[in-house]
């Protein structure tokens, strides 16, 4: 069995990357079980979805533990624990990393004993957009290592994954991954299948008997301080709401009663004002003010007017 | 019939288009929120003709649900976990109307704390409700269930919802190849809704309420509906055969994997009992006469078949992903009351693991298998066994860590 382990940040398309490596070996005619690992609002957070591909029924589930590959769309999780991208690679576990940096630099920080590969990624300073189809890349590499998996099957499988997105994305998306599976070509079939190890020779797990510890220890209570304004959640906008003051009536309660993050407080004068560190953007405030005095602006023309000198 | 990959979300709202749903009630839950959206897309698009109504919580979806059944519709709805339990006072009540309609939960821990991770708890808080209960263990069980189960609720000896079960992220967001029927021969094999004088005409408003005082006529109610739901063991075995010769698929009321000359088995429920699975064919081939039992009716209780299948066994692990707090594991106790007096009993163990999406090793479930062996040959059956490790009290011991600091800095008053 193989099994395949794709790391990235939320947005970047990792989940789709798991679909689209399943559907390509589905194509082949391997049994495959892909999915992705997630909790609740994960754009930027650390994620990883899962790939296994047999020629068997496959049983294992949930997160794979020892993978034969490991793909890593953003090098930055390296240097989170909790990301666990090295979790479970064993002697023989391939490695594709986008990197600015050289293989070299990388085997040697992290030990990686493995074949590792690296594919070009956004160096500081350097405009992050130019890599936006980067897990198409990751997928093309990661297909061409497998080595079971041919051209057409990859460029079905992207078809099938990606179509929902428009025609446009399926074209750009099959161009860079194709890219990057030619460009593997020298490193094909470097994935083996890891054997299972026998019952005999598994390593026995170190069960414990949990002490008793009183509530004061062992109760899931944690009395953190203002955590909720340290984080700037105003940074997952996609929109903002700006308040237009010559058609503000200065009711004062509609927008700030209704505002779900507590973001709109309003002044001693009466009128409202809109913490954007804390603002995300959902816009209720607009459908809700009865006067039509607050407008959705998309935050990319709100930086431009801030930088012609307008609003901020 | 189309073969193609599938999440477990996805699997439950194929089921539910082929079995024809008129009525869809709808409030969102992580990690269900796919099915509706699926199906709501299906009805977008005019592939399924059906009418969606999005509610204000999950206690009003469910009595949408069984109001819509008692009009005699064919209906679907979906939940999970903290939903499931905010609709539990309904899960009674239209259970006690005895209305025919099938619910997906998709199982997630109980807060708190909170997560979003699977276990069984949910579920079985419904256990006593008068729902009927099919759990599964794959993406293609999830869709063939789905289908049965109209067929179950909907049968002249029953007469009562059913919910499907599928665990939360290990089946719901993973998907494997699952054959989808040709929806001729899933019409044909659900049938149309016969809905035995459940009718109503918005011309001609009726109310349905039925108040006794007096425990007289409620015992004759409740137990009334014990019996229907006693019946659905039959009934499950008829449907599952129809449903082979159908589909070609065997989808039987309990699961017996390499039961027969096996002397050690595991119970289990749910989608981690395909690991057990591969567990059982790692230490078949390492010489081990080891098999799974896995209810897939956990309710009806299919008391009979379950003695059937264990009578003569030496040792029996059971593996629950569930705890009654101040008990153990739920369905080691079903067990042991289903098993107790039997001749030739088997040794039951109790082992507790999966809480909130806690993951089990193969590593663990040959352990399992070596701490059961152990018990038979000492004829003692050690304490209930938590699956955790050193490492995992190590990792929470730095949680703890962390909390102690903030706690201090809060005392301080930084």
């Amino acid at each position: 069995m193989y099994r395949i382990r794709f790391h990235g940040r939320g947005g970047q398309g990792i989940k789709t990357a798991g679909r689209i490596l399943g559907t390509a070996f589905f194509l082949e005619g391997y049994e495959v079980q892909d999915a992705p690992r997630y909790g609740a609002e994960r754009r930027g957070a650390p994620i990883f979805s899962y790939v296994r591909a047999s020629r068997g029924a496959i049983r294992e589930r949930g997160i794979i533990a020892k993978p034969d590959l490991i793909v890593v769309a953003d090098e930055t999780l390296l240097q989170i624990p909790a990301a666990g991208v090295l979790a479970g690679a064993g002697e023989k576990a391939v490695m594709i990393l986008c990197t600015s940096e050289g293989v070299e630099v990388w085997k040697e920080r992290l030990r990686f004993n493995g074949p590792l590969l690296a594919l070009p990624a956004p160096s500081e300073g350097e405009d992050p957009l130019k890599f936006r189809y980067i897990s198409a890349a990751c997928v093309g590499a990661a297909a061409r290592v497998v080595g079971v998996i041919s051209r057409d099957s990859l460029l079905e499988a992207i078809s099938s994954e990606v179509s929902e997105f428009g025609a446009s994305a399926v074209e750009m998306n099959r161009q860079v991954a194709l890219e990057h599976y030619e460009a593997a070509a020298a490193h094909e079939g470097l994935v083996t299948e890891a054997e299972n190890v026998p019952p005999g020779a598994a390593e026995k797990p170190h069960w414990i008997d949990l002490p008793f510890e009183d509530a004061r220890t062992s109760a899931p209570v944690i009395h953190g301080s203002t955590t909720s304004a340290l984080v700037k959640t105003g940074l997952w906008r996609t929109f903002r709401p700006v308040i237009d003051p010559s058609h503000c009536k200065g009711c004062w309660w509609v927008c700030s009663t209704f505002c779900p993050e507590g973001a709109i407080t309003v002044s001693e004068d009466g009128h409202p004002v809109v913490d954007y560190d804390h603002c995300k953007g959902c816009m209720i405030c607009v459908t809700q003010c009865t006067s039509h005095a607050i407008r959705a602006v998309p935050e990319h023309e709100d930086a431009q007017a801030a930088n012609e000198g307008g609003v901020s | 019939m189309k073969r193609a990959l599938l999440t477990g979300n996805g699997s439950a709202a194929w089921g539910a288009r082929l079995a024809q749903i008129d009525y869809l009630p709808a409030f969102p839950i992580t990690p269900q929120t796919e099915i509706i959206e699926t199906l709501g897309k299906w009805i977008d698009t005019g592939e399924m003709n059906c009418r969606m109504v999005t509610l204000e919580s999950e206690h009003s979806m469910l009595t949408a649900a069984g109001t819509a059944a008692a009009t005699g519709v064919r209906v679907f709805a979906a939940t999970s976990s903290q939903g499931f339990l905010y609709a539990m006072e309904m899960l009674y009540t239209v259970a006690g109307w005895r209305v025919p309609f099938v619910l997906v939960n998709v199982s997630r821990g109980l807060s708190a704390p909170i997560t979003l991770e699977p276990d069984h708890n949910d579920i079985l808080a419904a256990r006593d409700s008068g729902f009927l209960q099919i759990h599964c263990s794959t993406c293609q069980e999830v869709l063939d269930s789905v289908l049965m189960a109209y067929r179950l609720a909907e049968h002249a000896n029953v007469r009562l919802p059913v919910i499907v079960n599928l665990d939360g992220f290990y089946l719901s967001f993973t998907r494997e190849p699952v054959e989808i029927p040709h929806a001729g021969l899933a019409k044909e094999f659900v049938g149309p809704y016969a809905p035995q004088g459940m009718t109503f005409r918005a011309g001609s408003p009726v109310s349905q309420a039925v108040a006794v005082l007096g425990g007289s006529p409620y015992s004759y109610f409740r137990y009334e509906t014990h019996l229907a739901a006693q019946n659905g063991v039959s009934a499950f075995s008829e449907i599952a055969l129809e449903f082979e010769q159908a589909f070609g698929r065997r989808q039987d009321a309990v699961e017996a994997y390499c039961m027969e000359d096996a002397e050690l088995a595991f119970v289990m429920i749910g989608s981690f009992a395909t690991k057990a699975k591969d567990a059982v064919d790692r230490l078949r081939k390492a010489g081990w006469a080891i098999g799974l039992l896995r209810p897939r009716l956990l309710r009806p209780f299919p008391m009979e078949l379950i003695r059937k299948a264990l009578a003569g066994k030496l040792g029996v692990a059971v593996v629950d992903q569930n705890l009654s707090v101040g008990k153990g594991g739920v369905l080691f106790t079903e067990l042991a009351s289903a098993l107790y007096g039997m001749e030739g009993a088997p040794l039951l163990l109790s082992f507790i693991g999966g809480l909130g999406g806690r993951d089990i090793s193969p590593e663990e479930f040959f352990e399992m298998a070596a701490v059961t062996r152990k018990a038979v040959e000492e004829g003692k059956a050690p304490p209930p066994r938590l699956l955790y490790t050193e490492e995992e009290l190590r990792e929470v011991r730095k949680l703890q860590a962390i909390a102690h600091v903030e706690r201090r800095e809060l005392e301080a008053g930084r």
